[in-house]
């Protein structure tokens, strides 16, 4: 085959395997190649190419057996919060520099059990707390796209944003990463990619480093929905390793993309239009709306009344959740230790050098949130928020199939543009966190251009454990805008 | 809400992590600010609203009493920045 | 109630206990790992016990039973919704920088425990709450100057902390307390109380206070692993205690150490700095839902319990209070007991359980386990006293050949020819022998010194060898001298 493997993606690179036009070893060294081509952008922290060429030579062997799982000899991107047995794990952060799991993740076993191939670990926001990739003790991840005629480098969203890069720049056949307040779907929207963050208790949560722990889920993020249906399969299980893990069967999402959409009711939240969203964005929603109302699907204006209170009680919930999950980060068992004459001074000085000053800030309003006295006003209103924030959506869902609404309030921002303003950077997530705070799924398409030149995502929000619809309506839309732009390959020395 | 020095002083504490004197002040304004955002969660009316407990409607996984795991030592101990004879060392605790 | 007198007049003692109970488990209360005592450091630590980045509990449905079979025991409500909470704070050997236990909605509400303080008075203790949660690991300090060293093999062990209200009065409640509490695991099987090995450990809870006033402020002393340190602490912090107050001075709450060596009570530094435990519902979890039928299940199998056993052991056997006491103190001893009382005289039957058994016993420092003498063999002793073919004195040489050697008292008395002569003849013979040979003495008696009957039976039964039955020696000499 033709030198540019990396052009194919999840499902075109698995038909050409099965048809022996290409082997694992080829599409895997085809990648790493890419992988060195662009360090530019910075969108891994650990490449592990003898692995990945070791696993790929295993995966053509049992390709020639007529063997193979569903995703045999397939290069991957994995987020680097994903433990991988005797390779480092960093979680972006200094205090776990050189961590190496003596264990592996459920999702990443699962993905290698189907015969997947790692090619490294991508880079991501400390612990998952970002939505740029700018707050990585390993640097920021630089988004492959460009305004139009600007050199600027743009933030490739996060906190998946190195996986979100490295799917965009065809660096791998397809990556995983995990969403807790649109850290799947939010980088998808700002890199022109698919990203899906499944029911949370579809994928396992065992060995993926906790950020929220009541929040985060594993997803995939691809090049198209079909490569997103192949990926999720793959993925998810029912796990007893985790208490969160619901026991459903796992369906053949692939068999889901009938490309008919006709009759269902799709759902258009009017809270979703906030203040100040850009035209082109509301144009674009409009658009969605409009393919899928050609295509046969009923359009409902409903009413999620809470929306607006998701983001702060996500500021609540979140930081919370995390301030006690980073407790273990203490330099006794592994990771940093910045010594000190007594023990309490060891914790002291390794927590201030091993944390970012986003992680910190975080740690500090969770810890402020719990501390007595403020528990009442602070994390059980949350709850109790998130309590309406559900019956919002149950109730909407009673009438509807799936909902339609813009993935993010904006296009990829500038690099530095908005680390000085928390609030504004933690905006980004507004339409993105009522699913986290719900449990229910949601996926992001590409599904055009904004005015100058960057891509733009549509969300369609399901049901808890209807992946398949959702998946379905996605590459709908998909199909209808075929959106086929590509970024500049302005980061390649060659 | 705006919150002190000292209240960010108490709450790095707390959370084990030293936050220089010149820091403090900084958190104090940053922490207020997201605070004061976040403050607009008491607009809602939650009398007789439940806290959510779980995102999922499960039942809460019960194991069997086996020994399943552990005799580990040594991937316990693999990544320690300190051991000796089996034991994590640490710096001297006074109690 | 204990009082102590001051300067200035009286303090009562007002005490409350947080007692520790390990589950006998298998395995950990969230992981996998072994919880027996005494292994090599970390070697039964999973990597969930060691707070590995991304590892998750998963709750052992055995300590759940446990727990409700043990509120049970304590006559307390179960409740069948609760939830576990994570009560942040570091510590070296608290890996997860959080312990997972039950703040708000604990497992078991309220309920009352019995003690029996001796002369049939009783106290009833109340029980505020029973919950589960995970121990911590073990610290060593002393190994090193400047380090100290950590074990995780306790890290995540189940514990049930039952927290009783502030209803004890002196120390002597106190030890009864802890031993009623150790009792019921103990019959229940839910912990084996071995205080020695920490499976039992209590945190007790001191104030002291004006005879029928409010409560004073308390100091918690943590980590008492034995009844004597828990006396010797209790009485130490109330002197303590009093010494400040009476000086005008007021009592700091706070947690205190007793060092055991010294037989005081010291502040505890390093627990001050962080009383805000900031608890919130484990989001790795989900809510315990429990059935009524589940908790009935559990109920249908309780055995007997000590108070309603010491009512049965009264009530059927006709032994006394204190006997009974004795007895269901420990369930193996109760049912020893009840074997050999079986079809038998059981007012002897306690007597020599309680007496001669549990008295070579103690002093082989031996278990019922593993006695020479089973119920059946000390059975077979008391037939052989019931049946007059060897005395009471007779039984106890016999007894104690037995204990040494395991053989049976048919056997022993065979061989040795301990069999009592009830040959009334014989013993005539041997009654004429002995008035013959103390003429001097029988005149005495016949003029009124009654005393010398004993004389004369000791004289009979030293000249049987012990084996002469003492029934018909009384009645043989009675009929003799009164003729
Ligand atoms: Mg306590
Ligand atoms: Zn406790």
């Amino acid at each position: 085959m033709s030198a540019d493997l990396t052009s194919l993606g999840l499902a075109e690179a698995r038909d050409a395997l099965a048809k022996k036009e290409v082997s694992s070893r080829e599409l895997t060294s085809a990648y790493l190649a890419a992988i060195e081509d662009a360090t530019p952008l910075n969108a891994f922290i650990t490449v592990t190419a003898d692995h990945a060429l070791a696993r790929a030579d295993q995966a053509d062997a049992r390709i020639a057996a007529g063997e193979g799982g569903l995703i045999e000899g397939l290069p991957l991107a994995i987020k680097d919060l994903f433990c991988t047995d005797q390779i480092q794990t960093t979680a972006g952060s200094h205090i776990l520099e050189g961590f190496k799991p003596q264990y592996e993740s459920t999702v990443t076993a699962n993905l290698w059990r189907q015969g997947g191939v790692m090619l490294g670990k991508t880079n991501l926001d400390e612990f998952a707390m970002g939505s740029s990739n700018e707050t990585s003790f390993y640097g920021s991840v630089k988004n492959p796209w460009r305004r139009d005629g600007d050199s600027a480098n743009l933030v490739p969203g996060g906190s998946s944003g190195g996986s979100a890069t490295a799917v965009s720049a065809h660096l791998a056949a397809a990556a995983i990463g995990t969403d807790t307040g649109g850290s799947i779907r939010q980088p998808a929207a700002f890199t022109g990619t698919v990203g899906l963050k499944p029911t949370y208790g579809r994928c396992s949560r065992w060995g993926v480093v906790a950020f929220a722990s009541s929040l985060d889920q594993a997803g995939p993020m691809t090049r198209s929905v079909r490569d997103a249906a192949i990926l999720l399969r793959a993925m998810a299980s029912y796990d007893s390793k985790d208490s969160t893990s619901v026991d459903i069967a796992v369906p053949d999402y692939e068999t889901a993309l009938t490309g008919d959409v006709k009759g269902l009711r799709i759902g258009i939240p009017t809270e979703y239009r906030v203040d100040g969203m850009p035209s082109d964005i509301e144009a674009l929603w409009d658009k969605g709306i409009e393919w899928l109302r050609s295509a046969g699907a009923e359009i409902v204006d409903v009413s999620l009344p809470h929306t607006r209170y998701a983001l702060p009680a996500y500021y609540i919930v979140a930081p919370a959740e995390a301030s006690s999950n980073l407790a273990r980060y203490d330099g006794v068992r592994y990771g940093l230790r910045v010594d000190g004459e007594q023990l309490q001074d060891m914790y002291e000085q390794t927590r201030a050098a091993g944390f970012g000053a986003e992680v910190k800030r975080r740690i500090l309003i969770g810890t402020y949130v719990l501390s007595a006295g403020y528990y009442d006003a602070y994390y059980l209103q949350a709850q109790k928020v998130r309590t309406l924030i559900k019956q919002d959506f149950e109730k909407v869902f009673e009438n509807v199939d799936a909902l339609l609404t813009p993935t993010t309030p904006t296009p990829a921002f500038g690099i530095g543009e908005r680390v000085d303003d928390p609030i504004s950077m933690y905006l980004n997530d507004v339409m993105t966190v009522p699913a986290n705070m719900a449990g229910l799924p949601g996926i992001s398409v590409p599904a055009g251009l904004s005015s100058d030149g960057l891509p733009l995502g549509l969300q369609v929000l399901g049901k808890a454990f209807d992946e398949a619809t959702i998946l379905r309506v996605g590459e709908m839309i998909e199909r209808a805008a075929s959106f086929d732009a590509r970024p500049q390959s302005w980061w390649s020395a060659s | 809400m705006s919150l002190d020095k000292a209240t960010v002083a108490h709450i790095a504490m707390l959370a084990r992590i030293r936050v220089e004197d010149a820091e403090q002040t900084v958190l104090a304004g940053e922490l207020s600010g997201i605070l004061g955002w976040i403050e607009q969660l008491s607009e809602v009316k939650t009398d007789g609203v439940e806290p959510m407990t779980s995102a999922v409607d499960t039942t809460l996984l019960r194991r069997e009493d086996k020994m399943t795991d552990g005799g580990v030592q040594e991937k316990v101990l693999a990544n320690a920045p300190a051991t000796t004879e089996g034991f994590f060392v640490v710096p001297k605790v006074v109690e | 109630m204990a009082v102590i007198q001051g300067a200035t007049g009286d303090w009562e003692m007002v005490i409350g206990l947080e007692v520790h109970a390990q589950v006998t488990s298998n395995s950990k209360l969230f992981s996998g790992a072994a919880t027996s005592f005494g292994a090599a450091p970390n070697t039964q630590v999973s990597l969930v016990d060691a707070a590995m980045p991304g590892m998750l509990p998963v709750i052992n449905r055995y300590c759940i039973e446990q727990a409700i079979r043990t509120g049970l025991g304590l006559k307390a409500k179960i409740n069948l919704h609760s939830v576990f909470d994570r009560k942040n704070y570091f510590y070296a050997d608290l890996p997860q920088g959080y312990q997972i236990s039950q703040f708000l909605q604990p497992i078991v509400g309220e309920g009352v425990v019995t003690l029996d303080m001796g002369e049939g008075v009783t106290r009833e203790i109340g029980i505020t709450r029973l919950h589960l949660e995970q121990d911590a690991g073990k610290s060593l300090h002393d190994q090193h100057p400047s380090q100290s060293y950590v074990d995780l093999n306790r890290s995540g062990i189940a514990l049930m902390e039952i927290v009783s209200e502030p209803d004890l009065r002196s120390p002597e409640e106190v030890a009864a307390y802890l031993r009623k509490i150790r009792t019921i695991v103990r019959y229940l099987g839910t912990c084996d109380g071995n205080m020695d090995e920490g499976s039992m450990r209590a945190d007790v809870n001191v104030s002291m206070r004006r005879p029928g006033e409010e409560y004073g402020t308390r100091c918690e002393i943590k980590n008492i692993n034995s009844i004597r340190f828990a006396q010797q602490a209790i009485n130490y912090e109330a002197r303590r205690q009093v010494d400040i107050l009476e000086d005008g001075g007021a009592i700091a709450q706070e947690t205190r150490l007793f060092d055991s060596r010294k037989g005081e009570t010291r502040s505890m530094r390093s627990k001050e700095e962080s009383h805000d435990y900031r608890y919130f519902p484990d989001p790795d979890l989900l809510p315990l839902v429990l059935t009524q039928e589940e908790v009935d299940a559990i109920e249908a199998t309780l055995p007997e319990l000590p108070d309603a056993k010491k009512a049965r052991l009264i009530a059927d056997y006709g032994i006394g209070d204190y006997e009974a006491g004795v007895l269901v103190a420990d369930r193996v001893r109760a049912d020893f007991f009840e074997a050999v009382a079986k079809n038998r005289d059981s007012k002897l039957a306690a007597n020599w359980v309680i007496g001669e058994f549990f008295g070579a016993l103690n002093k082989a420092e031996k278990e019922i386990s593993i006695s020479p003498v089973d119920a059946d063999a000390l059975g077979g002793l008391l037939d052989l006293i019931s049946d007059d073919t060897i005395s009471g004195r007779i039984a106890k040489d016999v007894f104690e050949v037995m204990f040494e050697t395991g053989k049976s008292a048919a056997d022993i008395v065979e061989e040795k020819g301990l069999k009592q002569v009830t040959d009334t003849g014989a013993i005539e013979e041997m009654i004429q022998a002995v008035l013959d040979a103390n003429e001097d003495k029988v005149e005495q008696y016949k003029g009124g010194k009654d005393k010398l009957f004993g004389f004369f039976v000791g004289q009979v039964m030293k000249a049987s060898g012990g084996k002469a039955n003492p029934k018909a020696v009384n009645e043989i000499l009675r009929a003799k001298l009164g003729g």
